[in-house]
């Protein structure tokens, strides 16, 4: 009865519940207004995340006790009706379970540093409640066995990152980039969406096990055809807004305002890569067809040589290290597309943990570059300018503004996409008023006259 | 053991406490006296609601055949009555107007009456119920006065609302007249179908004849304009009247115009520059997104807009409450610049949150699910429709969020008043949220009713018995003739 995959189930369990229960603890006390003491916050989570720390290394020390290769854990149909059903599965395999020890392993080392970095900030409980989302989302999307199960990881990874990006709310940049960041996010997720529904509709279920035959990385896909065609681009397209691929990637500079142990997590360490698990997740898919593994190479190598280039002009250590960890994401999603699959899962993993040490080091790195500075009498060697290399006169002077403006990606998509889309609905907008305007006989709208900002309290009538 | 006394006729009940309520209110003249009482029978209306609901489920059938009505025994017909449709929306309407009134604070009570809203409450709850097309037609053109009731107290602009409702009302009654009782979808006459279509786009705020929301929740009191669209009568006109008789080409159209509609209202919620225009926007683009669901008629597509109707009503109900808690500390609030109210009222930037995210159907809570279904009956009919479903579904989310930023952050103000959250408001956000993330993580029993009330439906517009009695825990209307396809204990 208590076999080996009866006691993976269990800790299988306990690696999800872990940031679920962190998540209801801090919500459920936001939500009645009770909110727990920094101290207990911190205690809280590192409980959690040590839990499901413990139990995502039980799960591992298990499968290679055993030799197993994947440990499916269902949790049974969600919902269920005729013609749909809805199920929560978890896998349990070379590829999501290194994912999910990282994810544990980075959160903790983060939750320990922010307890620090964020003590006596006004939203320290904020952060943490948007934290344990974070850890939950990512936890659920690497574990995922359908695609609907990633989806809903995918959507609680993308909420909390684009509300941190804001959290220093009191300016009006954060909100701003929040909201950019989460357009880009939800671009991303209605990709994905429709993947996941056309991936339902193809098989009648979303289980990648039903896409996906073998165990990776050694699966092939069931599917071929043009459906799979599109259901792929879709995802690539799902993929590039995650991980910040070109042509999304003018959110990710932006992302950079959050504080830093939020933009360790997310844009070094483990949301980045997020694009690039799904597409090593579906690289069967990917290889079933040669436009959609050219396409993932082609957009990985563009990428690198963008964030290479974008890098390389920053003024700021946060921009520059989230475009060096971009720049590794690009070459980490051409390698999933040439097929190296475990090059690509290594190469990701190494990524996160180097770009989390960077940015942490981040903060306390100008200060140390100032003490040494002191003791040493004079200003520290400084590099070579890296795009010395690439050319000389007009070039390398469109080069460097090329890097400088980021692409012109955030431009374009200005110009093209959000001015248009805003002048259309503005321009609708002023037809109705004339429309009501025209109905009452006199102004119709009271909104017109309201003031830009609330006055306090004490100024009302 | 059934707890809840069956033969008792709940609806008849809560409509008849709510009239009561409505008139011992009116005599009162102490504004905080009037909003105890109106609070007391509007808990006790919901109360009825619930439990015509909850007896529902647990009663048995032939405990219901026993079932006294009051129409039954002096109109010798049944007007009123329960189904796998209207059980859930019965209760959804009682509490949606319980929590509007516990959640006023008290710069609002003199706006907020309390008496005609009881009224109010009576005719939605009696028009939610209404399974006679003559009567759920004099109903809906009944509750349209209070509207026009509440400009007129308020003595604002009439002529949008008049305009449209007048056309509703008259093109209401104009189809009614020319439905034949005998004929099918398939053989209705035009003259029957096209004006009840034109009449149910109007009243659910179909682009063109959507400007009579934008312009009714610019005067209106929040809290009357909210209870008179979160309940979405217009939808439930729908399903009533126009799903049984209209034929397939119809039902595209509507569908065309509803997946416009949501793609219109998302668009127009995200470049709003008022809060209560982004709401209106926000909620035509959902009961756009519901008449979605209903014109493709399979039994998933209508499940999916089944759900997606009850989060909606409970989401937005929230959202509406949250703002209008907001209004009641800062008045109207302009969406042209950051207000920063986040350290003045985490709790409610929470609910907003919360609330808004619940709308687009995000994951754990009630509308996840439901817009996954809806989204893959959609898909599984056409494709393109199911694009265009995900594209309104991801430029609402856009809206919301860029409304919480606009609201809750930049530069706080001060202020030597306390604005958080009071506790009446809290209660009635926390009920809709619990409601919320309950049904959103325990979806299957919400999904399964909404499920077997689309295949009810269908059976009605089919003409013939639903197909799924076995996965029914009681069948007296799946074993029944079409003729007696009537909803239970009102046979």
């Amino acid at each position: 009865m208590f076999d080996h995959a009866w006691y993976i189930a269990l800790l299988g369990l306990l690696t999800l519940t872990s940031p679920l229960l962190l998540l209801c603890i801090l919500g459920l006390c936001s939500l009645v207004g009770r909110r727990l003491s920094e101290e207990a916050t911190t205690k809280v989570c590192t409980w959690a995340m040590l839990a499901g720390l413990v139990s995502s290394l039980g799960v591992l020390a298990l499968m290679l006790l055993h030799g197993t290769r994947q440990e499916p854990i269902e949790l049974g149909d969600w919902v269920v009706i005729p013609h749909y059903h809805f199920s929560v599965k978890l896998v349990f395999d070379r590829l999501s379970v290194p994912l999910v020890i990282l994810t544990f392993l980075l959160s903790w080392i983060i939750s320990a540093f922010a307890s620090r970095y964020m003590h006596h900030e006004e939203g320290y409980n904020r952060f943490f409640v948007l934290f344990a989302v974070f850890v939950l989302g990512m936890v659920l999307a690497s574990l995922a066995g359908t695609i609907e199960t990633l989806f809903a990881g995918w959507e609680l990874v993308g909420l909390s990152s684009a509300l941190l990006v804001a959290f220093f709310h009191d300016r009006p940049a954060p909100p701003r980039n929040g909201l950019r960041v989460w357009v880009v996010y939800r671009i991303s997720d209605a990709a994905l969406l429709l993947a996941a529904i056309i991936m339902h509709h193809l098989r009648g279920e979303g289980d990648f096990a039903r896409l996906l035959t073998g165990m990776w990385p050694d699966e092939h896909a069931t599917v071929e055809g043009g459906e799979v065609l599109f259901v792929g681009f879709l995802l690539i397209v799902a993929a590039a807004g995650k991980s910040a691929l070109v042509p999304f990637s003018g959110w990710l500079p932006r992302a950079m305002e959050g504080p830093t142990a939020s933009s360790a997590i997310f844009y070094g360490a483990l949301s980045v890569h997020l694009g690039a698990f799904l597409l090593l997740r579906i690289s069967p898919i990917l290889e079933t067809s040669v436009w959609l593994s050219g396409t993932v190479v082609a957009l990985g190598l563009v990428t690198a040589v963008y964030a290479y280039l974008a890098g390389s002009v920053q003024t700021d250590i946060k921009s520059a290290l989230a475009f060096a960890s971009l720049a590794q994401v690009g070459l980490i999603v051409a390698e999933t597309g040439f097929g190296l699959r475990y090059v690509a899962l290594v190469h990701l993993l190494g990524n996160a943990c180097l770009r989390t040490l960077q940015f942490l080091r981040a903060p306390t790195l100008l200060h140390d570059y100032h003490l040494l500075e002191s003791a040493i009498g004079h200003r520290l060697p400084r590099r070579g300018r890296p795009l010395r290399l690439l050319g000389w006169g007009r070039i390398r002077g469109w080069l460097y503004r090329f890097a400088l403006e980021r692409g012109y990606l955030d431009a374009v998509l200005d110009r093209w996409v959000i001015a248009p889309f805003v002048r259309l609905f503005q321009w609708c907008d002023g037809l109705e008023r004339r429309w009501t305007d025209f109905l009452t006989g006199s102004e119709s709208r009271e909104s017109d006259r309201i003031k830009p900002h609330a006055g306090a309290m004490e100024e009302l009538p | 053991m059934n707890i809840v006394p069956s033969p008792v006729p709940w609806i008849e009940v809560a409509i008849a406490i709510s009239l009561v309520g409505a008139l011992c209110v009116s005599g009162i003249r102490d504004a905080r006296r009037t909003w105890r009482t109106g609070l007391a029978f509007s808990f006790a209306a919901f109360a009825a609601t619930l439990l015509a609901c909850v007896g529902f489920y647990l009663c048995r059938a032939h405990e219901l055949d026993w079932q006294w009505s009051f129409e039954s025994e002096w109109l010798g017909r049944a007007i009123l009555g329960v189904d796998e449709l209207n059980a859930p929306l019965l209760p959804l309407a009682g509490l949606l107007h319980f929590l509007t009134a516990l959640a006023t604070g008290r710069t609002q009570m003199r706006r907020f009456s309390m008496s005609w809203p009881l009224a109010s409450e009576a005719i939605r709850i009696a028009t939610l119920a209404c399974i006679g097309p003559i009567a759920l037609i004099a109903l809906l053109a009944l509750d349209t006065l209070p509207g026009l009731v509440e400009l007129s107290n308020r003595r604002k602009p009439r002529g949008v609302y008049l305009v449209h409702m007048t056309i509703f009302v008259a093109f209401l009654f104009l189809g009614q007249s020319f439905v034949d009782p005998g004929a099918d979808y398939r053989t209705q006459s035009p003259w029957a179908t096209v004006p009840l279509l034109i009449a149910v786009l109007i009243r659910c705020g179909t682009v063109p004849a959507h400007c009579w929301l934008t312009d009714w929740f610019e005067h209106a009191s929040f809290g009357n304009a909210l209870l008179f669209v979160t309940p979405l009568t217009g939808v439930y006109a729908a399903v009533r009247l126009v799903l049984p008789i209209v034929p397939d080409w119809a039902l595209q159209a509507v569908g065309i115009a509803s997946l416009v509609t949501a793609m219109y209202a998302a668009g127009m919620a995200v470049v709003q520059r008022e809060s209560r225009r982004f709401f209106a926007y926000l909620f035509l683009s959902h009961a756009a997104l519901v008449l979605v669901g209903l014109e493709l008629h399979t039994p998933t597509s209508l499940a999916g807009a089944f759900g997606l109707w009850i989060s909606v009503a409970l989401s937005l109900a929230g959202l509406g409450l949250t703002l209008r808690a907001l209004e009641a500390r800062f008045g109207r609030l302009s969406l042209a610049g950051f207000h920063g109210l986040y350290e003045h009222s985490p709790a409610l930037a929470v609910c907003f949150a919360l609330t808004g995210l619940a709308s687009v159907g995000f994951p754990g809570t009630l509308g996840f699910i439901a817009t996954e279904l809806l989204v893959d009956g959609v898909v599984e009919a056409d494709p393109y429709v199911g694009v265009g479903v995900i594209l309104a579904t991801a430029i609402n989310g856009i809206a919301i969020l860029r409304a919480y930023f606009i609201l809750f952050t930049g530069t706080r103000r001060a202020t030597t008043i306390s604005v958080n959250i009071t506790p009446r408001e809290r209660i009635a956000v926390l009920t809709l949220a619990a409601l919320i993330l309950g049904g959103g993580l325990i979806p299957q029993p919400g999904i399964a009713s909404r499920h077997r009330a689309a295949v009810e439906v269908l059976g009605q517009r089919a003409k013939e018995a639903p197909a799924v009695s076995s996965e029914r825990r009681r069948s007296p209307i799946t074993s029944a003739s079409p003729s007696q396809n009537l909803p239970r204990g009102r046979r």
